[in-house]
């Protein structure tokens, strides 16, 4: 079952349309409802490795539908320290649930002054209504 | 900026939210609902196509049946009135110029449904060719066409079961419809050809019984489930038929375009073929990559009843075996996908 349309307050986003949860030096990443939505049900997430570093604006996996494929473009810099599995076993995971369930990767924060260069949720769902 | 043509049930895909994009000229729905409910509405019950981008020309004359037969690869002599026959427009290297279905109406008159990409090119290339004694007029825009496809569709539709490639004019609804026992999909159905003006009711009436609107995004996965050649990706001027596998609607005994050239290709054997693969790794192959080996993807997707990626591809003559292991190249990730035989996806018996 498809997610409704939301933005959560308690999170930050970049323009590619990922978000991250931020606690302490850590951050949990994920693509957001307005990206799901426009791949259609994921059939692929090519995740990046256990530790692989990841840097702010870079592509750091992809997710793919039956018809696309899309970048996962990092909002943070930091090494990666946790893959969620269950979105690799089962992507479509991220359709139901892309802020909860469908998570796609923790990593630990290089630098947590980039925290700040992110949307909120206000200004990300403004960014959004023009698309 | 061009402009997309739009068929007759445009305003209904949209009012069922249909995700609108342009295909071959045309403002399509790829979606409705999602690629893969619809695709499994297809394989397990009953989905419905608008597939009225696609061409249809009337070819009527005393003439016609000879100039066919020197047109298109397979034998029209063997198509009766009722019938209808897959073959090839080939060029003079043997190449395809479009893959089309020809169905016969009289003794000199015919039918052509031809791929809305190539409409202009085939419509040129056969009144360049035909001759004299023949009549070549294109009716796509007097026509809908509508596949209707599944295992229950004759069901949904209140229709019997008849041979394929076979074709009557009867009712649908109550609404007068030629009926084609044909399809894109690997499962039983029709493809219903309706006047313009009859489209919207007709589409209505179909999806009231049960048939799920399915887009262009379906289409693509069944038909490559079960290795259906796709014009512009699979086969195309510059491939042959005999390396594509549709040597078998090739009558290499009838003199055709091209001819010469493709029983030269089946008696030397083609240096590569296209085979179709299932992956081995996770990864979703894509037309244009590389397969390691020597070749290239020529059409790839996530296949929704293997739930794995799928592709179809040209390879060295060395590599075709069922059971051969492929290398893809993913974005620069080799993945490992093994050929197997022809269709990927067969249904449980």
């Amino acid at each position: 079952m498809a997610a409704a349309e939301s933005y959560p307050d308690d999170l930050r986003y970049n323009r590619d349309h990922d978000w991250a949860r931020v606690d302490g030096g850590e951050a949990t990443l994920g693509i957001s409802w307005f990206a799901q939505d426009s791949l259609g049900d994921l059939v692929h997430f090519e995740p990046p490795g256990d530790g692989a570093e990841v840097a702010k604006g870079s592509s750091y996996g992809e997710v793919e539908s039956v018809k696309a494929v899309s970048d996962l473009i990092s909002p943070l810099s930091g090494t990666v320290i946790e893959v969620n599995q269950k979105v690799v076993e089962e992507p479509e995971t991220v359709n139901e649930d892309p802020y909860g369930d469908g998570w796609l990767v923790r990593i630990r924060l290089a630098d947590d002054s980039e925290v700040d260069d992110l949307l909120d949720a206000a200004a990300y769902k403004a960014f959004v209504d023009e698309q | 900026m061009q402009t997309l043509l739009r068929t007759p049930l445009y305003e209904r895909h949209v009012a069922l939210g249909a995700r609108m994009v342009p295909f071959a000229g045309w403002e399509m729905p790829v979606q409705y609902e999602g690629v893969i409910p619809e695709h499994r509405a297809v394989r397990e019950d009953c989905g419905v196509f608008d597939v009225s981008h696609m061409g249809r020309f009337e070819f009527e004359g005393p003439k016609v049946p000879a100039a066919l037969q020197g047109l298109l690869s397979n034998d029209i002599d063997k198509v009766d009135v009722g019938g209808a026959q897959y073959t090839l427009l080939t060029n003079e290297r043997g190449g395809i110029i479009d893959d089309l279905i020809v169905y016969r109406v009289e003794g000199g008159r015919f039918i052509l449904i031809v791929n809305a990409g190539n409409r202009e090119a085939d419509f040129e290339w056969i009144l360049e060719h035909a001759g004299a004694g023949t009549d070549l007029r294109d009716k796509s825009d007097e026509f809908a066409l509508l596949a209707v496809q599944g295992p229950r569709s004759l069901e949904r539709l209140g229709l019997d079961e008849a041979p394929a490639f076979t074709w009557e004019m009867g009712e649908v609804v109550g609404i007068e419809v030629m009926i084609n026992r044909t399809g894109y999909t690997g499962e039983p159905g029709v493809e219903l050809m309706v006047m313009t003006e009859d489209a919207g009711s007709l589409w209505d009436a179909v999806v009231e019984r049960g048939a799920t609107p399915c887009g262009l995004g379906a289409r693509d996965t069944l038909r490559l489930e079960v290795c259906y050649p796709l014009h512009g990706n699979d086969i195309g001027p510059d491939t042959d038929a005999i390396s594509a596998g549709l040597g078998w609607v090739c009558a290499l005994d009838t003199e055709f375009t091209g001819v010469e050239e493709l029983r030269r290709i089946k008696a030397d054997g083609p240096a590569r073929k296209l085979v179709a693969f299932v992956m081995q790794e996770p990864g979703i192959p894509r037309q244009g990559m590389a397969i390691e080996e020597g070749g290239e993807v020529t059409s790839g997707s996530h296949s929704p009843m293997l739930d794995r990626g799928i592709g179809m591809g040209y390879v060295d003559a060395s590599h075709t075996e069922p059971g051969t292991m492929l290398t893809i190249d993913v974005r620069g990730r080799p993945r490992r996908a093994e050929v197997v035989k022809k269709p990927i996806y067969k249904k449980e018996a």
